[in-house]
């Protein structure tokens, strides 16, 4: 079981962004959906899923790639060619 | 090379499409001049994209999709970006942030999803061919419900760069058309290598559907005639199955066990994934400007609380929780090991028999607003998830209807048998035009 706290805590960890009155309503969700995983206990342990795949590698060669400009295209804000983000500090 | 335009007006009824492009160009090739959409999450340079979510609105992307690079050269024009569940994260399309798609056979209903619009859009014949993508059903369970063909791909035959990502270990991008011959068409020009996607495979299709199923055997699982299934889309689904039988393919009735696990497998991997996928979306190089003024967790938690849907924000939430300390081995790695059980399931089935088939949906399509709670949305993807956990490939044609509203086969192969899914949906087909 979760509790509304460990939801904001969730929240936050994901800067998903909650308000107070959501948290009731996402915590009755969490709990049924967690209580379907559940059914996951049962299942023996292994090593997992494995894929058919394998590392792809390849020498660096130089391509064309995007302008800057097109890059930077989308952007809310740049500054001197660059995104610009909030402050972190 | 001399490009011609396409006039695209169409009479859209049912919120299909998010974008139309008027006036499309289009080349010479396989697909000249032919119509096709293109679901909202797989990038066009120049033509809007986004995903069906706020978080990307006015988004352009500055390049194309493999794919879409692929059908330009080939001559078809791309008229226009269809509606979906945001970020594939639905099964109704009713999770799109810009409303919903509704099925052109019964508007109060929905088309299903993600991919529903564009299912929606083939259906009600404004295009002939779409590509949808697929993480756990999205492009079968919309054909399903809106009576066309859709096949997902063995996972690595369809380049994903350029798709949006969700849950990059189990989507797949795939052709949806009205029938099996124009599906295998829209499949010819879109699998093949893509260096730029690392899990791209060498195995280009090629492939002209055969009807002749002589002596084919098809494994029939009960655990997809098992609880939760209609009895009378049951019913409507093994009369194609004996319709098959008629043709020449032997039917084996066999055993899955571990689909009692396939559907929790599933959602932990996906939301898994997409906590990771979707931390990219925060105001800064796409999508509605973040308040740069703002301390960073305010400001990201402000864009994303406001731009994300709710079932986007709580698959975040599941995933993030899944993968946190303490966690991670009650929810991911068992979630793993069982995805393993499911992919053995398949591999051991398919030493007895060539194809696997059951129902795509376990019931016709939903009212709108009638999957409101979460979880009994996900209960409708216990059929179509199994083949994503495997990778295996997976089509839907429809077979028949139940109250007015169609119904799907779904016929699942080997890895990389694409073309073996391909002509058992068209040896149906044909033996039931």
């Amino acid at each position: 079981m979760v509790s509304e706290r460990d939801i904001e805590h969730i929240a936050e960890l994901a800067d998903i962004g909650i308000i107070k009155e959501e948290l009731a309503e996402f915590t009755g969700q969490f709990n049924r959906i967690l209580d379907y995983f559940d059914i996951l206990d049962t299942v023996e342990e292994s090593d997992g899923y494995k894929q058919d795949g394998y590392n792809v590698l390849r020498e660096d060669v130089a391509c064309p790639s995007l302008l800057q400009e097109d890059a930077l295209k989308n952007a809310g804000d740049t500054e001197d060619g660059f995104f610009k983000a909030p402050r972190v500090m | 090379m001399a490009r011609s335009r396409l006039s695209f007006s169409p009479d859209d009824r049912v919120n299909a499409f998010l974008t139309t492009c008027p006036e499309p160009e289009y080349g010479t090739g396989s697909l000249e001049g032919l119509a096709i959409a293109i679901k909202d999450n797989i990038s066009t340079k120049g033509i809007p994209t986004t995903a069906g979510s706020r978080i990307l609105e006015g988004y352009v992307p500055p390049y194309d999709a493999h794919v879409v690079s692929l059908l330009m050269a080939n001559g078809a024009a791309i008229v226009g970006k269809t509606n979906m569940d945001e970020f594939g994260m639905g099964t109704t399309t009713e999770n799109s942030a810009y409303g919903p798609t509704l099925n052109p056979h019964d508007t109060g209903r929905v088309p299903g999803g993600s991919s529903g619009g564009s299912a929606a859009a083939v259906a009600s014949g404004m295009v002939r061919m779409a590509l949808g993508s697929d993480t756990g059903g999205s492009i079968r369970c919309p054909a399903a419900f809106c009576g066309i063909v859709g096949l997902k791909p063995t996972y690595g035959r369809v380049s994903r760069y350029g798709l949006i990502a969700y849950a990059n270990s189990l989507e797949q991008i795939g052709p949806m058309a009205r029938t099996v011959m124009e599906t295998s068409r829209l499949m010819q020009v879109i699998a093949g290598y893509d260096p730029r996607d690392s899990t791209s495979v060498d195995q280009p299709y090629c492939h002209t559907p055969e009807k002749n199923i002589q002596g084919r055997r098809i494994g029939v699982p009960e655990e997809f005639f098992g609880a939760g299934v209609d009895p009378v889309v049951a019913a409507k689904v093994w009369e194609a199955i004996e319709v098959l039988e008629r043709k020449g393919a032997d039917i084996v009735t066999c055993r899955m066990p571990a689909m009692a696990y396939a559907l929790a497998a599933y959602y932990v991997t996906c939301v898994s994934e997409a906590s990771s996928n979707l931390a990219r979306f925060d105001g800064v190089r796409y999508g509605p400007a973040v308040d740069t003024k703002k301390p960073w967790h305010e400001a990201f938690q402000e864009r994303r609380g406001t731009s994300f849907g709710k079932e986007v924000r709580r698959r975040i939430m599941l995933g993030t929780f899944a993968l946190s300390s303490g966690y991670y081995g009650k929810y991911y790695a068992k979630a793993q090991s069982a995805r393993q059980q499911v992919k053995s399931d398949f591999l051991r089935l398919f030493k007895e028999v060539d194809v696997i088939a059951g129902p795509t949906m376990p019931t016709i399509a939903f009212r709108l607003g009638e999957k409101a709670d979460p979880l009994s949305m996900y209960l409708s993807d216990i059929l179509t998830v199994p083949a994503n956990l495997a990778g295996v490939p997976a089509i839907s044609v429809p077979c028949g209807a139940v109250d007015g509203m169609p119904v799907g086969l779904q016929v699942m192969g080997r890895p990389f048998e694409d073309e073996v899914v391909i002509d058992t949906a068209y040896a149906y087909e044909q033996a039931v035009d």
